[in-house]
């Protein structure tokens, strides 16, 4: 496997193939454009199709359709694109099919701006469509990590039979690293075979119905505590996360996913060869999200910081996660705006020297 | 050793081509590589830049507030980037595109006619490899030998080219170090 330097966007983009994608349903949007543009000529090479649908509407309805008929399938969208998914995404979680979804966000709400945010935290996490279901989240924070992500999303789809998204912001998409892939990432040896699948009836099983629809109160009751019990099953197998500098003793413990979690690393090594007592504990999984390994985390620390793109989203999982155990300090930007390395440590010495105040109940 | 610097011009004269290449031929060297472009709403005119990190770990933070070195290949973006530069970091400005000195004493500034190099050697087009020649030599932040397979590579299906690349690509690279070595000493005879 040799390094090849990629833009995350195009790194996701092959990564899918990699995992046995070949079928892909968009409409473009910056700053994710380059995954329907690289799609669009690659996937014809391998003998997928790429189709440019008439709107995010239709392209989801598309991705309901494809998956339904048992293949891997993927769609790729930034944030106002996303909304516009919702419904169908709702659908796919009621009728259990299995696809990717990559979500490069911009800054919002409404058309927003092009530049980078995670303000899409909330809506990727807690449901975006309507009705009980959640969609696993996946929060790379490099471009290697957001194709070897890409490739363990279409497993995990499968494996749970849902949608599952890959949450990046625009920096990871537009970014340029080097990137290691597989020639080929076949399926796990054990996912289950997808006998639900919308086939072909050859009258040797029962019809195949890829349906959300259940008007009897009893059979939806029951659909929705198979749903949760999924869910449960998602929660206990699927977390990941990562720490820094989680040996020894730390007084501040700072919580961040995706690029910011390396803007706040950069800040801590810093600080760190100062004699500042600084670990980082990043999420990779958004959803299910690692409460219990966060709460374990922050037992050493005194304070705990969180850095957001973002006026405060994943800081409610922070909050959920710790209780009242430890406070909670919070720095987000918006509008598109980064948070530097020199801003993220200038918080976290405020912090430190206790000039910071923690976020209130209100 | 980590080596972050920002490339900046204005739309066209190949800023982001540059910093590709220097983040190209840093992951040839088997280093750790990022390479970040500003792709926000720009002024028409105005700049286009990126950002590129050089390590020898895996890079921290893609965005830098205070580069080590910057590469201005217009005034604006001299103008935007001059104060950021880090005290003992590198200015390289292309004095065919700016009409003024660089005002920092506390880095190595290297001024670099960077498109009239190119024109007296017959290739205005190759303005961004005499930038990028003068940068890596400026710099040494990834050697000219990997910067000049780099060339060949890039432009293997048009032979025609390789050779005037690589001249500019030179010319830079000589005048740059004819500046900094010129700061401790003069010039050796015939460089």
């Amino acid at each position: 496997m040799a390094r090849k330097l990629m833009k995350g966007t195009e790194a996701i983009a092959e990564a899918a193939i990699r995992a046995g994608c070949r079928l892909f349903f968009g409409y473009p949007i910056t700053p994710q454009n380059e995954i329907p543009e690289y799609l669009s000529h690659r996937l014809p090479q391998v003998g997928g199709t790429y189709v440019q649908a008439e709107s995010e509407v239709a392209a989801s309805n598309m991705l309901y359709g494809a998956s339904g008929a048992g293949v891997r399938v993927l769609t790729s969208s930034s944030s106002p694109g996303i909304s516009l998914m919702q419904e169908a995404v709702s659908y796919m979680a009621g009728a259990e099919l299995p696809v990717v979804i990559v979500n490069i966000m911009r800054a919002g709400p409404g058309l927003g701006g092009i530049l980078p945010s995670q303000a899409d935290y909330l809506q990727a996490t807690k449901g975006g469509g309507h009705g009980d279901y959640r969609v696993p989240v996946l929060g790379p924070w490099s471009v290697q990590e957001a194709a070897n992500l890409t490739m363990e999303a279409f497993d995990i789809a499968d494996r749970y039979r849902t949608p599952v998204m890959v949450l990046g912001d625009g920096l990871i998409g537009q970014m340029m690293e080097p990137v290691e892939l597989p020639d080929e990432r076949p399926p796990a040896p054990d996912l289950p075979p997808k006998t639900w699948a919308s086939t072909g009836w050859k009258g040797d099983r029962p019809r195949a119905v890829i349906n959300s629809l259940y008007l009897d109160a009893d059979t939806l009751e029951a659909h929705n505590r198979h749903l949760q019990q999924k869910y449960r099953q998602i929660r206990e197998r699927e977390r990941r996360f990562q720490m820094r500098f989680e040996e020894g003793d730390y007084d501040l413990l700072v919580v961040a996913y995706g690029t910011v979690a390396r803007v706040a690393l950069s800040a801590i090594e810093e600080l760190r060869e100062q004699g500042r007592r600084v670990a980082l504990f990043r999420p990779i999984s958004l959803y299910p999200y690692p409460y219990r390994e966060l709460a374990a985390a922050a037992e050493k620390a005194r304070a705990v910081l969180v850095l957001e793109l973002s006026a405060g989203q994943m800081l409610e999982d922070v909050r959920l996660a710790l209780g009242r155990s430890r406070p909670v300090h919070f720095h987000g930007r918006t509008g598109g705006h980064l948070i530097s390395p020199e801003e993220a440590a200038n918080r976290m010495v405020e912090v430190l020297e206790g000039r910071s105040q923690e976020v209130a109940d209100v | 050793m980590q080596y972050e610097m920002v490339i900046a011009g204005f739309g066209g004269q190949g800023a982001l081509l540059i910093g590709k290449m220097l983040a190209y031929a840093g992951m040839k060297e088997g280093k750790e590589v990022s390479w970040f472009p500003s792709y926000g709403p720009e002024m028409r005119g105005g700049t286009a830049n990126c950002t590129v990190v050089i390590s020898d770990r895996p890079v921290g933070s893609p965005v830098v507030q205070r580069p080590r070195a910057l590469l201005a290949l217009n005034l604006p973006s001299l103008d935007r980037f001059e104060d950021a530069v880090r005290p003992g970091g590198v200015i390289l400005y292309n004095t065919s595109l700016v009409n003024r000195e660089c005002r920092r004493t506390d880095v190595v500034v290297v001024p670099v006619a960077a498109n009239d190099l190119a024109n007296a050697l017959g290739n205005p087009k190759g303005a961004n490899m005499v930038a990028l020649g003068a940068f890596v030599g400026a710099t040494e932040v990834v050697p000219m030998t990997q910067v000049e397979a780099l060339v060949r590579e890039t432009f293997a299906r048009k032979p025609a080219l390789v050779d005037v690349n690589l001249q500019c690509l030179q010319a830079g690279f000589g005048e740059a170090r004819r500046c900094v070595e010129g700061r401790d000493r003069p010039a050796a005879p015939g460089m």
